[in-house]
């Protein structure tokens, strides 16, 4: 039971990281109908910025305790700036080019943002300095630690508060016209390209606060970590539905869950015919299942015009 | 827009032309020698890739300073490095390309998954291979001629491991996490052989990827067949963050790596959690051969801490040359059986090979963590 308990657990944390980075892919897919497959790059580059400006300001002699927040804002800010960068020169001169040209950008994209960042940080790991005491908790023989229930309250706080943004409020009715028909919006009176630029930064603020949560949760930044985190989360939003952010969070924890039940299962399942290698194959197997029956993921509409 | 691009890549086509067209007859009437290196030198274990560069391309550069003749004219040894990502796809489609390029030999791969899809290619083209640490046992078995490796192959280090395991760290339980490489899951068999054959009974074998950084599923999975030792085949990458991982979930076992665990990058990433594993690397420590203290002092003035391998790879190259020397030639078919028979004193060990091309008597040293730094604590012979 409490080997149980603490899968479930597992499965929370990682469904939960999986389901910040989602966010991001799943906001810039609902506006623009694009794949920013970039967008696990720019998971790194927030970890690896929040990780430069950390070490400096601990150097300067700053108590952790307020250079942690610090550098948070100072990497959102980096990489908001970057998701800017990114849209104005990658993805809107193609925005009426055919549906292939941004996916081969995109893909352009992270290849340079993966290779700039060998260049500025090296190609060794970097270990994130452990700053905070994080403390153990025991819960029925299961055990989780400060930093893995941050990480959960983290990602349900920011999908309300997205949600929040998307539905309350000024910017959130442009994003969904601009969503809906970007001709008509620009027609009303809506400013599409400055819509589209603020999706793209607050795409990227929640990728550094990704970015910064996976460091502390595993002690490591490395200029290669958001090749398979990015994958995972895209998968996680289309099993979602992509395009809802409900669904981002939905898909990212059910991914999660099932990676380690699956991991840890299948192994006694089976008995010891098929074991842990097998539960990327038994992700993939549910996403496909999923896709099978709901094409447009568990939670996603299905949006005629982009079918 | 189209033709300014079509023009520079033409430009770029004929300056790569042109280079490889000049250099083989340099300046000063020297012949150049290329010797290619492959290593990953981009993704999880480029900072092990890079370090094997710079191992070879030291003792290329030493080669160079010294003054090597063949045949009566000065050699000019040239480093031609290309990056497999450690990917085995990617290592078949860099080693077709330095056979394109025409180099002598080839010091590489640094994983076995990729050392072996390549050495087919190698021997096709009649190039000789030294990998400094491809450990898989197929990879010399393969019946090629010229596949060499100058380090104690999985048998030999998998069997002390599992054998020490058992006899010296007492464990009667033993669970196996392998990453599923031709490296890990080969280790990981051959180390389950030995700690078998010495008594022990293994309760687990789970499995990840040399991608991974969260081992928790596989770990609680573990956890609940209650081992008292964990047996990890994988890389540093994986073994740092999994060892902190193990500590998070409170597991109390002993950790115990292979070679490519062994190097600061897992004491870094583990934390205070590196504390107390072990992990074995074939040779005797560097500290105590002839010319290794001299070797690691320069290496880390020129470059930067060893993180594996370099020494190896500083080994395979000068191997290579010396086999070159003696034969009088650079000529693959000609320096091949001079290779085969040589007898060279490295900086790792006293290198001569078996029939197979695997290293004669090859031994393993087993270390631990101990204040943040691997310590050696024993060199055992390995057992054929």
């Amino acid at each position: 039971m409490e080997i149980f308990l603490q899968q479930i657990i597992n499965g929370l944390v990682q469904g939960s990281v999986y389901a910040l980075v989602a966010l991001g892919y799943t906001m810039v897919y609902g506006i623009l109908g694009l794949i920013n497959f970039a967008h696990g790059e720019v998971v790194m580059v927030g970890a690896m910025l929040a990780l430069s400006a950390l070490t400096a300001m601990i150097g300067w002699g700053l108590s952790p305790l307020l250079a942690l927040p610090l550098s948070l804002i100072l990497a959102m800010a980096g990489c908001m700036l970057l998701g800017y960068g990114i849209e104005r020169i990658a993805y809107r001169p193609l925005r009426h080019a055919p549906r292939l040209a941004p996916l081969i950008t995109a893909i352009g994209v992270s290849i340079v943002l993966q290779n700039l960042a060998m260049m500025i940080w090296g190609r060794e790991y970097h270990a994130f300095p452990q700053l905070i005491a994080n403390q153990s908790h025991h819960i029925a023989g299961a055990i989780i630690n400060d930093i893995q229930i941050i990480i959960i309250i983290m990602a349900l706080v920011i999908m309300l508060a997205l949600m929040a943004v998307v539905h309350r409020t000024r910017l959130g009715r442009a994003m969904r016209a601009v969503a809906e028909n970007q001709h008509a919006a620009q027609l009303m009176g809506v400013d599409v390209n400055r819509v589209i630029s603020v999706t793209f930064m607050l795409g990227s603020a929640l990728a550094a606060i990704a970015g910064l949560m996976v460091s502390v949760n595993y002690g490591l930044a490395h200029y290669y970590m958001g090749f398979l985190l990015g994958l995972k989360a895209f998968t996680a939003a289309v099993l979602g539905g992509i395009g809802n952010l409900r669904g981002a969070m939905l898909g990212g924890l059910l991914l999660g869950l099932i990676e380690s039940l699956g991991a840890g299962y299948i192994g006694d399942l089976t008995g010891g015919f098929m074991g842990s290698q097998y539960q990327d194959v038994f992700a993939f197997f549910v996403l496909i299942a999923v896709l099978v029956f709901r094409p447009s993921g568990l939670l996603g509409e299905r949006l005629a015009e982009r079918a | 827009m189209r033709l300014p691009t079509l023009f520079c890549l033409t430009a770029l086509a004929l300056v790569a032309c042109g280079k490889s067209a000049t250099d083989q007859v340099a300046a000063s009437g020297e012949m150049v020698v290329r010797i290619g290196a492959v290593a990953p030198l981009t993704g999880p274990q480029a900072h092990l890739g890079k370090d094997n560069e710079n191992g070879t391309r030291m003792a290329i550069d030493d080669a160079n300073a010294k003054g090597v003749t063949l045949g009566g004219r000065r050699v000019h040894f040239e480093l031609i490095s290309e990056d497999d990502q450690a990917d085995p796809k990617t290592a078949t489609i860099v080693a077709q390309k330095l056979m394109d390029n025409k180099v002598a030999g080839v010091i590489g791969h640094l994983n076995s998954g990729t050392t072996i899809p390549a050495a087919k290619i190698y021997s096709d083209n009649g190039i000789p291979q030294i990998s400094p640490s491809a450990t898989a046992v197929s990879y010399t078995h393969q019946g090629f001629k010229g596949a060499f490796r100058v380090m104690a192959n999985d048998e030999q280090q998998g069997h002390v491991l599992g054998a020490y395991s058992v006899k010296n760290l007492g464990a009667k339980r033993i669970a196996i996490i392998d990453d599923r490489t031709a490296y890990g899951q080969g280790l990981a068999d051959e180390f389950i052989k030995a700690a078998r054959a010495a008594g022990a009974e293994i309760v687990a074998h789970e499995y990840t990827s040399d991608k991974a950084v969260d081992f928790t599923a596989v770990l609680t999975a573990v956890k609940g067949k209650q081992p008292d030792l964990l047996f990890y085949g994988g890389m540093d990458a994986q073994g740092g963050p999994m060892a902190r991982q193990i500590k998070a979930l409170a597991l109390n076992v002993k950790l115990v790596m292979g070679d490519g665990a062994h190097t600061p990058e897992f004491v870094k990433l583990a934390g205070d959690a590196a504390e107390g594993a072990y992990a074995s690397l074939p040779g005797v420590p560097l500290d105590k051969m002839p010319g290794g203290k001299a070797f690691s002092d320069r290496f880390v003035a020129k470059y930067q801490p060893i993180q594996s391998y370099a020494p190896y790879c500083y080994d395979a190259v000068n191997v290579m040359i010396a086999a070159m020397q003696k034969a009088d030639s650079a000529e693959p078919a000609k320096y091949l059986p001079a290779l085969a028979g040589i007898s060279h004193q490295g900086v790792t060990a006293n290198i001569q090979f078996d029939a197979m091309g695997d290293l004669k008597g090859g031994f393993v040293t087993m270390y631990q963590v101990h204040q943040g730094k691997w310590q050696a604590l024993e060199t055992l012979g390995a057992a054929q």
